[in-house]
């Protein structure tokens, strides 16, 4: 039963064939970024590109002002590696505290988390902008970090304390006698272990913030400090149909992710589907 | 990602003996799979305490003040007529009132609800034929795994803009189409407002077609493999054993995936921003794109809030519906 025929060979094959048209869209990027301007308006959107022009590329990476590419390329990885960091730090605490404490505000507490993570975000967009704009923390990369750091991290907590409940706490009382302080046991016992939850808090986060617009829009939308999605916004918008460019700048917005995803597509995806079984 | 039931289940069978509650998901009672995995997790005895719980202060701060008080503040200038600069009054229901009586508001609401299930709707049925075709002894099924998934991985924004080359009037499409003789049915796709919202759609079902499979090969695991030869000795054709063997096992990952991805859809912000920024005259338009045209672009916070206040009560409602169905999994 359930051996492999040729009826399975057959759906193997037909399975390829599907999945060559469903990335169709990354042949005519790929295709499409490297022909020359004059190229592109004389030859099919289909073809291949007679010859390899890459000054699309370079324009793309030598805009400057509002869309330049490379210092929405470092601005985003700024903010989305400080997002991570502390969604890593403040996550693992409160979670680990939310986990093993006992008292009654601890329950109380992860219903906070629990209801913040269904709670939609546009409704505080508004008054977070104004929030924010008071203490001058619009246009800022800390701003940002401690905006999605606060956006993030009911859903890590959630992550964090769940996992900490799985792990039991025979390693940590074993600590305690042994004459550990509290510290001591979460940096030295807790700290290693938590792995696992890392890595899933990490690539939530990690996508989330990377690819956000709309956050960065709002918040960071024509300064200096704008993301890579906000110059990528701004550069297209400056360009009438001028698909070479366009998609230079795209494929350079996602070779960063697509890379991560290649190599750890194993983590994402049991990530995905792990993250939200019950 | 979400919540779930297990930790609340967990923490209602707390007082129990050394046992895990029964009707815990597979997972995490597969003896020996992660270290501790099977061992029922214990609150310290003896009043031994982990942790200081100043620890969680912090935590317990930010997230307060992000998503607490902003949206209790947003909720307020729902009731206001601020335009986000000086002074303003507190209107009552007048911007609802507005809202309701303005067909355009009507018909992004419609968006919303349209792009929010059409996309789930096509996306798991996608999902879950890829899932099956991929389900057992095909050979390549990681790699085509993640080839399929690619497209969740992307930024919403860069997909969109892909995807508006296809549908641009010179692009791949129409170019097909004219190749094979079907010029007739060439048109400016994301320019005509008849077929704009079915071309947002087909990109938005793109994006989400992948995640929906995951959750449905991650599902497929868990049917037994002699459940379902046994249906086939009996004689069981494919198409009844899909019904009675496997789609059953399939009905609480059917239900995440579908809530979840409702819940997703109706933000949607981003795709609609590139491809058409809600347009041609406000086909596409959904509420987040009003909320934020209303709010950020033409002064109107009070508008906009009140807007988001609607999008946000439509997005409980799914959010809460899906609770509810992952919470009560019925032991079949």
């Amino acid at each position: 039963m359930f051996r492999y025929t040729k009826l399975t060979l057959l759906r193997e094959i037909g399975l390829w064939v599907l999945a060559l048209v469903f990335l169709a869209p990354f042949y005519f990027l790929v295709t499409t970024a490297l022909k020359s301007g004059t190229e592109m308006y004389s030859t099919s959107p289909l073809a291949l590109p007679e010859s390899l022009d890459f000054s699309a590329f370079v324009d793309v990476l030598t805009a400057t002002g509002n869309s330049n590419v490379l210092s929405g390329l470092l601005n985003s990885a700024i903010i989305t590696a400080g997002s991570i960091l502390l969604l890593i730090v403040m996550g693992s605490l409160t979670g680990y505290v939310i986990a093993r404490g006992t008292r009654r505000w601890t329950k109380a507490a992860y219903y906070l988390f629990l209801v913040a993570i269904i709670l939609p975000g546009q409704l505080g967009a508004v008054p977070l902008y104004m929030g924010a704009r008071t203490l001058g923390l619009t246009g800022s990369s800390w701003g940002m970090v401690i905006l999605y750091t606060g956006m993030l991290l009911p859903v890590s907590i959630f992550l964090y304390s769940n996992f900490f409940r799985g792990l039991g706490t025979s390693y940590e009382e074993a600590a305690t006698i042994d004459g550990a302080s509290r510290f001591q046991i979460f940096s030295k016992i807790v700290l290693p272990m938590m792995a696992p939850a890392t890595g899933t808090v990490t690539i939530f986060a990690g996508l989330i913030v990377w690819n956000d617009f709309f956050t960065s829009l709002i918040f960071l939308g024509g300064s200096e400090n704008q993301t890579l999605p906000v110059a990528m916004y701004y550069y297209i918008g400056s360009l009438v149909s001028e698909w070479n460019s366009i998609f230079a700048i795209v494929i350079v917005s996602m070779i960063p992710i697509l890379v991560l995803f290649l190599f750890a597509q194993k983590r994402f995806i049991q990530g995905f589907a792990g993250g939200l079984k019950g | 990602m979400t919540v779930t039931s297990q930790s609340t289940s967990r923490e209602a069978s707390e007082p129990a003996s050394g046992q895990a509650p029964i009707g815990q998901k597979t997972e995490d009672s597969r003896p020996g799979r992660r270290g501790n995995g099977s061992k029922k997790p214990s609150r310290p005895q003896w009043g031994l305490e982990f942790g200081h719980w100043w620890w969680a202060l912090p935590g317990i701060v930010l997230v307060f003040a992000v998503h607490y008080v902003a949206t209790g503040i947003g909720g307020f200038f729902a009731f206001t007529n601020w335009s986000g600069i000086g002074s303003f009054e507190i209107v009552g229901f007048k911007n609802f009132e507005a809202i309701f009586n303005d067909p355009t508001k009507i018909r992004s609401l419609g968006n919303t609800l349209f792009f929010a299930f059409g996309s789930v709707l096509l996306g798991n049925i996608l999902g879950l034929l890829l899932a099956l075709g991929l389900n057992r002894v095909v050979k390549t099924r990681y790699a085509l795994r993640t080839l399929f998934f690619m497209p969740v991985v992307l930024s919403p924004l860069a997909t969109a803009y892909i995807w508006k080359f296809i549908f641009d009037f010179d692009g791949p499409i129409n170019v097909l189409l004219t190749s094979v003789g079907l010029e007739h049915l060439a048109k400016p796709w994301l320019a005509d407002p008849h077929w704009a919202v079915w071309t947002v759609l087909v990109v938005l079902t793109w994006s989400s077609t992948g995640f929906a499979m995951v959750i449905f090969m991650a599902g497929l695991t868990s049917v037994p493999n002699e459940v379902e030869e046994a249906a086939a000795i009996d004689g069981a054709n494919l198409w009844q054993r899909f019904c009675h063997v496997t789609l059953p096992v399939l009905r609480p990952a059917v239900a995440i995936a579908m809530t979840l991805g409702i819940v997703q859809g109706l933000r949607v912000f981003d795709p609609i921003m590139a491809l058409t920024s809600g347009g041609p005259a406000g086909a596409t338009e959904t509420l987040a794109t009003e909320v934020y045209k209303q709010a950020f672009a033409l002064g109107n916070f009070g508008g906009g809030a009140a807007l988001a206040l609607v999008l946000a009560v439509i997005i409980l409602f799914f959010a809460v519906l899906q609770q509810r169905l992952t919470r009560s999994n019925p032991e079949d």
